[in-house]
Parts: structure tokens; sequence; C-alpha cells
């Protein structure tokens, strides 16, 4: 028998210690068998193990280590050569693997190590997380509660419930014991308790203003914390306990403790209340920092509902007071009414009584004058007729005065000639004028228009008042009424701001200055020369008679014709000048309202006729070229009619002064042949106008004929007086486009 | 008849044709522009208009004839009527010269079919009635008056 050439073994095999080795080793191998298997297991369950090639070494390497333990149980006794062989196969294997896994081994452990510590620093970020979430909830939790206490406190307008609500959800909130509100009184000098939370009425408990800890809360607008033992802290019996700790906040107020509204107050006098919340004592609460933020919110919001509420409280007291006076206005208007419409009926029927037997009395005076009568007796009749007539003037001037104030009286507006008007009242006015030996004139200015559109009957009566007073109270010397068209820096006067003209196309202002050398009128007394009934009681005038009316209605009616009356006097004897503003419209003479509207041209009408002008005329069409023909013949005019580009360009020479082209028609091209026009006059004064004519109003069609480079556009149909001051502007501007 | 009742029924005439819109007052214009120099300035230029319109007139038929319709043509061809019309102071066949145009522009053949007729007949109604307007005035003239304006 072959033995192996392993040493003969010391010890017998079946010593003990043979015995145990046998079993140790058996029980190695099974162990280091099982053990990649349950490395196995659990890291085919977790899916996170980042090292699996390790894993397979670290298999490797136990499992030829059990192996080689288990092939070393067969060699406790003889064995053969194979198992010898394959002992030695496995250890070196084992051999291999072992030095290659603990090579490995010094580049895994510290990875390992290091997940370790990033799995240490990750959970310190949670916690700290954590901590921060934490907080953030508390803040917000906070912010929830001021949206609600704010609501509470927003949702009434009513300043007792807002007071309390505030108090009794900040009690909650914040789970006080005690919260007071301390308001001025009226002087300033105190504070009162006014709110508590607790305490259900509050002894009208006062505390002086001016105490250190007060001033201290008052000049800073964050919750401050004051000692218990402050005045306005001690709200509680003092007991055993230990108070808890107390914060004051202030409470700004726009308005004194009563609410009336002054004047918005400066800051600096800014009136507060003071808001006191104490915590629950014995119960070592400290106030945190958000619950102070909390309470400064709630005081703001607190003081600008308690502005609305006085706001609110105000506009509703002076509301009623308004409709208070306006009952009363209500009813004096209806009072008021009652007596015009009582004074006009009473008006209207004296009028009417009035009139009557006046007129009796003056047709029968002159009656009278006509028969034989003594010098006596005609003297006694003429004093009575200039008497009854001064009345029934007086009565007169009454009834429109009392129609002008009412404004019941209206302007008859119609047309007429205002030459005529100055001239009847220069003659009215010359008779009396020449039997003073006064010498009247009268200047009118060349561009005063003949015609006007105004009431002339009261223009008139107007004129003739104040020419009227002129010749009254001048005993001697002249008199001088011009007239002429005001211009607008002339018809500022800075003794009527009030009188502001408007100059429009239609209208003029008509200016006439009445002009005496009479006695003058002191400057003082001018502002109550327009009044009724006042008139100036100088020696000079007493026996002049008149109403004093006079002035007043020719203010009137010159107000009512939106003008402006004044006198001017440099003193007693020196005379007096009266000037009248009035606005008149411009009568037209020709009644031009089928023409369409033609820019601002000076009121020269220019030429009638243009003799011999030359003129080009190219429109496709033969009947309106015809017309236009006609239209331009009749004028005057040389026309050469062309009826196609062409045409136009070939017989186009300096000596045309005028070129007129249909532009709308499809086949021409009329900003072409501008073009080439303009390239063929090269020299500005050689090249004919160039004047489209089209019926088709398109803003477009403008723009691009001005762009092209043409002198005008006139739209069809074209009329002969259109025509005549189309030539006239044409020639004069050399340009005319026509508003579309 | 007369001179005074000739030349009333012609004032009479003339001022229901402007009434009844068969002319405005481009026709007026017209008349203003007739004197010495031009004596017969409105019998040419109605005499023109006459010519045109007809001219056109047949032309449009014929293009409404045909298979494809030449809208453009057309459109230009009564552009030249409107024109025309308008210059006269026609003022009905002006007014529909705008209606046909807006056919043609939304080449409605029954529309600008139905337009054409209408144009025919009133440029139909126009012709005659200043036909018999020229002959008036010419009978006042052979009578030795004067036409009054």
């Amino acid at each position: 028998m072959e033995s192996c050439n392993c040493i003969e073994p010391q010890w017998p095999p079946d010593d003990l210690l043979m015995k145990y080795q046998y079993i140790s080793d058996f029980f190695i191998a099974l162990a280091y068998f099982s053990i990649p298997l349950e490395l196995i297991y659990f890291v085919k369950k977790s899916a996170v193990f980042p090292y699996r090639w390790v894993l397979v070494q670290f298999g490797a390497f136990i499992v030829l280590c059990g192996a080689t333990h288990l092939i070393n149980l067969w060699t406790f006794t003889v064995h053969s050569r194979t198992v010898a062989s394959v002992m030695t196969t496995a250890k070196v294997l084992t051999a291999a693997v072992s030095c290659i896994t603990a090579l490995m081994l010094v580049h895994i452990i510290p990875d390992l190590l290091s997940v370790k510590t990033r799995e240490l620093f990750l959970k310190n970020k949670a916690a700290e997380l954590d901590r921060e979430m934490g907080l953030i909830r508390t803040q917000e939790e906070t912010g929830r509660h001021v949206r609600m206490l704010t609501h509470e406190i927003r949702s009434t307008l009513d300043r007792h419930t807002i007071l309390k609500t505030t108090l009794v959800e900040l009690g909650r909130t914040l789970a006080l014991e005690e919260c007071a509100l301390w308001m001025p009184t009226r002087t300033g000098l105190e504070l009162q308790l006014s709110y508590t939370l607790r305490q259900q009425n509050p002894v009208g408990y006062t505390v002086p203003i001016h105490h250190p800890v007060i001033n201290q809360v008052f000049s800073s607008n964050r919750a401050v914390k004051i000692s218990p033992n402050c005045p306005v802290a001690r709200l509680r019996p003092a007991g055993k306990y230990m108070p808890g700790e107390v914060v004051a906040v202030r409470v700004p107020l726009l308005h004194l403790s009563n609410f009336h509204i002054n004047d918005w107050p400066e800051l600096s006098t800014k009136r507060y209340a003071l808001m006191v919340l104490m915590l629950p004592s014995d119960s070592a609460r400290q106030w945190h920092v958000h619950e102070l933020e909390l309470v400064e919110v709630v005081a703001d919001q607190v003081a600008v509902a308690l502005s609305h509420a006085a706001i609110l409280e105000e506009s509703m007291r002076a509301r009623d007071l308004l409709m208070e006076q306006n009952v009363a206005l209500d009813l004096a208007r209806r009072e008021a009414e009652t007596a015009i419409r009582a004074r006009n009926d009473f008006l209207a029927v004296m009028n009417h009584e009035m009139r009557t037997p006046m007129h009796a009395i003056i047709a029968l005076s002159s009656l009278l004058q006509e028969t034989e009568l003594t010098p006596e007796q005609r003297l006694m009749v003429e004093t009575i007729l200039k008497s009854s007539n001064l009345l029934a003037t007086l009565i007169n001037d009454v009834l429109d005065l009392s129609r002008l104030e009412d404004g019941s009286l209206q302007l008859d507006l119609g047309t007429f000639n205002l030459y005529a008007v100055f001239r009847e009242v220069l003659n009215l006015i010359k008779p009396i004028a020449s039997v003073k030996k006064l010498h009247v004139s009268l200047t009118l200015a060349p561009d005063l228009p003949e015609y006007a559109i105004g009431d002339e009957k009261r223009l008139m009566q107007t004129i003739l008042n104040i020419v009227g007073n002129a010749v009254k109270f001048s005993k001697e010397g002249s008199i001088s009424i011009t007239a002429f068209v005001a211009k607008l820096d002339t018809l500022r006067d800075s003794k009527a701001p009030e009188f502001l003209p408007v100059l429009s196309d239609n209208i003029f202002y008509l200016r006439v200055q009445v002009k005496d050398s009479g006695s003058g009128i002191n400057p003082l007394d001018i502002p109550k020369l327009f009044t009724k009934f006042a008139q100036n009681q100088s020696t000079g005038t007493r026996n002049s008679g008149g109403s004093g009316l006079g002035l007043a209605i020719c203010k009137r009616f010159v107000n009512l014709m939106e003008g402006h009356i004044w006198i001017e006097s440099e003193g007693l004897g020196k005379g007096c000048t009266a000037i009248l503003i009035v606005k008149l419209g411009m009568a037209e003479r020709v009644n031009e309202s089928k023409l369409p509207y033609m820019p601002k041209m000076p009121t020269n009408h220019g030429q009638t006729a243009f003799p011999g002008l030359k003129v080009l005329v190219m429109d496709e069409n033969g009947v309106s070229r015809m017309v236009t023909k006609g239209l331009l013949l009749h004028l005057g005019c040389d026309v050469t009619m062309v009826g196609s580009s062409d045409e136009c360009l070939r017989l186009v020479s300096h000596e045309h002064k005028v070129v007129f082209m249909d532009i709308c028609v499809p086949g021409i091209d009329s900003y072409g042949i501008t073009i080439r026009i303009h390239e063929k006059f090269t020299k500005r004064h050689e090249r004919p106008l160039l004047v489209a004519l089209t019926g088709n109003t398109d803003k477009v069609k403008k723009e691009n004929c001005m762009r092209a480079g043409m002198d005008g556009l006139i739209l069809k149909p074209v009329s002969l007086d259109k025509m005549r001051s189309v030539l006239t502007d044409l020639l004069e501007h050399r340009v005319f486009f026509e508003a579309i | 008849m007369d001179l005074v009742q000739l030349q009333r029924q012609l004032v009479d005439y003339r001022t229901s044709l402007y009434h009844e819109g068969f002319l405005d007052e481009q026709f007026t214009q017209l008349q203003s522009l007739q004197d010495e120099n031009n004596p017969d300035f409105v019998v040419e230029v109605v005499s023109l208009f006459f010519e045109d319109s007809e001219r056109l007139l047949n032309e449009l038929s014929k293009a409404l004839e045909q298979q494809v319709i030449d809208f453009k043509r057309m459109d230009a061809q009564v552009h030249q009527l409107k024109g025309s019309s308008s210059s006269i102071g026609a003022h009905r066949v002006q007014k529909l010269c705008i209606v046909f145009r807006n056919y043609c522009e939304a080449q409605n053949v029954e529309g600008c079919l139905k337009c054409l007729q209408q144009v025919k007949h009133e440029y139909g109604i126009i012709k005659t009635k200043l036909e018999s307007m020229f002959q008036l005035e010419q009978q006042i003239l052979n009578a030795g008056g004067s036409i009054p304006v």
C-alpha cells in the first residue's frame, strides 16, 4: 500500500484532541459555508448594497476557507494523494483569494466609514430642518391668529365691539390672564382704564400720563415688557402668587377719546391709548418673540379699525346735519319761489293796470297841448306830460328789470343792420344834445361788419341809455361815440375776472366807447352805478331826474348778450367814459351751406376772373372733362383738354400755370405723371401747379397725393364759386388741399 | 301757347325734375356756366353725356353676356358712367352706378344684371326728360323769348 508523504501524525487519530479538532473544523466549515448564504440572502433583500463585487470576493474567500477546513477533515487519517492535492489546491486558492480580499479591504473600509459619517451628517441636517419647520409652523400659527384677529376686529365698525373683540381674541389666542385698554382722557393728562377682559365693570381708574414707563411705551412702536408693579399693570388684586410677565403696547389714536374730528394732527401730537397684557401668574411662561410681534400687529390693526369707526361716526353725523340743512333750504327755496311768483303776478297785473291810466293821461295831455292854452296852462300841461312820460318809462323799466332778474327775459335774436342802429341813436340824441349845445360825434371802425345777429331793440336801448346818460350829465363840451370790433387782448379786463370771452368763427365782440366831458364821477362811486335805484347824489345831478334803473337794466342786457359794461372816470369834473362790449353773431350775406368746408382764407374774395390763365385739364371721362372746361372757360381761363397721361405729358409746357388731373380713374397713373412732370420741370417757377380732382374722399389718397408732389386736391363736384376761390388760393399760396 | 305760359311751363318742369330727384345742384352749376361766350354749353354737355352713356351701356350689356365676365373692366366702365352722370347732375343714374359698382366688386352676376336693367331704365327716363326740356327751351327761343333761370 502506498502511503502518503505526509509526516506521520504525532498523535494517533482517535486521540481526544484530534477528535475536537475534527469537530471544530467541521463546524468552521459549516459556518463558513453559511455566512455567504446569509449575506446573499440579506443583500438580495436590501437594494442598496453598493459593493457587490466585494461581496463576491468575500464570498469566494469564505467558501474557499470553508472548503479548506472541510477537506481538512479528511487529512486527519491516512489519505490518498488525490485528497492531498485537492487540499493543496484549495489552500492555494484560499491563500490567493484571501490576499486579494485583504488588499481590497484597504480600499473598501475607508469608504464604508465615510458612509457612516455621511449618515451622521444627514441625521443632523434632518434634525435642524425639523427645528426650522417647527419655527415656521409657529410663525404660521401666529399669522393665522393675526389674520383671524384682524378679521374679527375689522368685521365691525362699532368701536366698542372692536375693542371688546380685540381683548377677547387676544386673551384667547395668547391665553392671557388679563388684558386691558387704557384710553387718554379728554384733557389728555391721564389714562383712564376703559376696557378689561375679565373685570366686567372697570371703575374709572385713572393714571397720570407722564409716567416714565408709559412714556417709554409710547415712544416706541414695539411691545415693551413692563414691570408688574407699574400702575397700569396693577389690575389684579395683589396676592401670594407670582404675577406673570406683563407687556404693554401703544395704540395710535387719530382723534381724542371722544372721537371729535379735529384737523389732522401732526405726528408729534399723536395721541395714544395703552394696551396692557398679562400672562397667567404662576405659570413660568415667558413672552416669546412671535407673541410680541402678534401683539404689535394687533395694536396697529386696532388703531386702523378705530379710526375707521370714528370716521364713519363722524360722516354719519355730518350726513344727518346736511339732511337737516337740506330740508331747511328746500323750505326757504319754496318760500322764495312763492314770493317771486306773487311779485310777478302783482307786477303783471299792476303793469296792465298802471299802463291804462298812464296811457289815458299821456294821450289826453298831448291832445290838450294842441289846444289853445295860456302860457301858464301850457307850462302846467308840459310838466304833466313830462312827468307822465317819466312814470311810463319807470313802469316799463321796473317790469323789464323784474323779468331780467327772473331770467325769464330772452333776447330776440335776428339779423339787423348795425350801422343803422348807431345812426338811429345819433338821430334820437341829436335834438337834446343841440339844445344843450353839446357836440356829438360818431366813429364806426371800417372793419365793423354792417350786418350782425343779435337783439337789435335791446342793443339800441342799451346804447341809447348810455349815450343819454352822457348827454344828461354833461353841461357842455362834446360827446364822442366810437364803435369797433374788439380784439382778444383788449377784451380782458382785470376788473372783471369772470368775463372770459371765447372767440369762434362766426361771432365777434362789439366794443362801444362813449366819452363825455361832463361832470365825471368819483371813482369810489363807480361800483354803485350799476346797482338798482342808486344814483350818486352829487349836487349837479339832483335835478336831472331819472330813476337810477337805467344802468342796472343795461348791465343785465349786456350780461344776457354775454358781454361786459363798465365806466371809467378820472374824477369829478373830468368827464367819464362808458365802455360796453357785447357778443354778436356774424351775419352771412350769401347762403353758402352747400359748399364743403374750406380752410381759413383772408376775407378778400380775390379775382372773379383769371383772364388768359393757361390751364391744362386731364380727365378720361368726356363729360366731366367738358364740364370742368366749361367752368374754367367761364372764369376766363385758356383751357387745353387732354384725355390721357401721354397726351398730358406731351402737351404740358411752362406756359401752363395749373394742371388739373382726375386721379380716380383706374387706368391713369396720376402719381407717375406727377413725378414725370416734376422731372420735366426742374425749376420750380417754371413748373405748373398740379391739382388732383377726385370724387373719392379718401384720406389715404390725399396723403399719397401730397407725398407724390401734388400741389393741391379738390373734391368733385366743383361749383363755380369753389373753382374761383380754389384758383385764387392756388395762385396766391401755391398750394390748396381741401379738407377731407 | 304764348311766351309767358311756355316759360312758366319750363320753370315748373325743371322744378319738378329737381324735386323728384332726377337732377341735382350740379345741373344748376352747369346752367350757370352757360353765357354769351358759350350759349349752347348745357346742350353740348348733355349730348356728349348721352353718347357716352349709350356706348357704355352697350358695352356693359355685351360684357354681361360673355361666358367669362371681366368684372374689372366692367367696374372701370361703371366708374366712367358714374363720373359722367355726376358731372351733369343726373342724380338717380349716379346713385345706381354706385350700387352697380358694389355688385361688380362682389362679382355678383345676378346683382349686376339687375342693376344694369335699372340703370338703363333710369337713363331712358332722364334722357326723355332732358330732351323734352330742351324742346321747351327751343320753343321759347323760337318765340323770341329768353330762357328763365
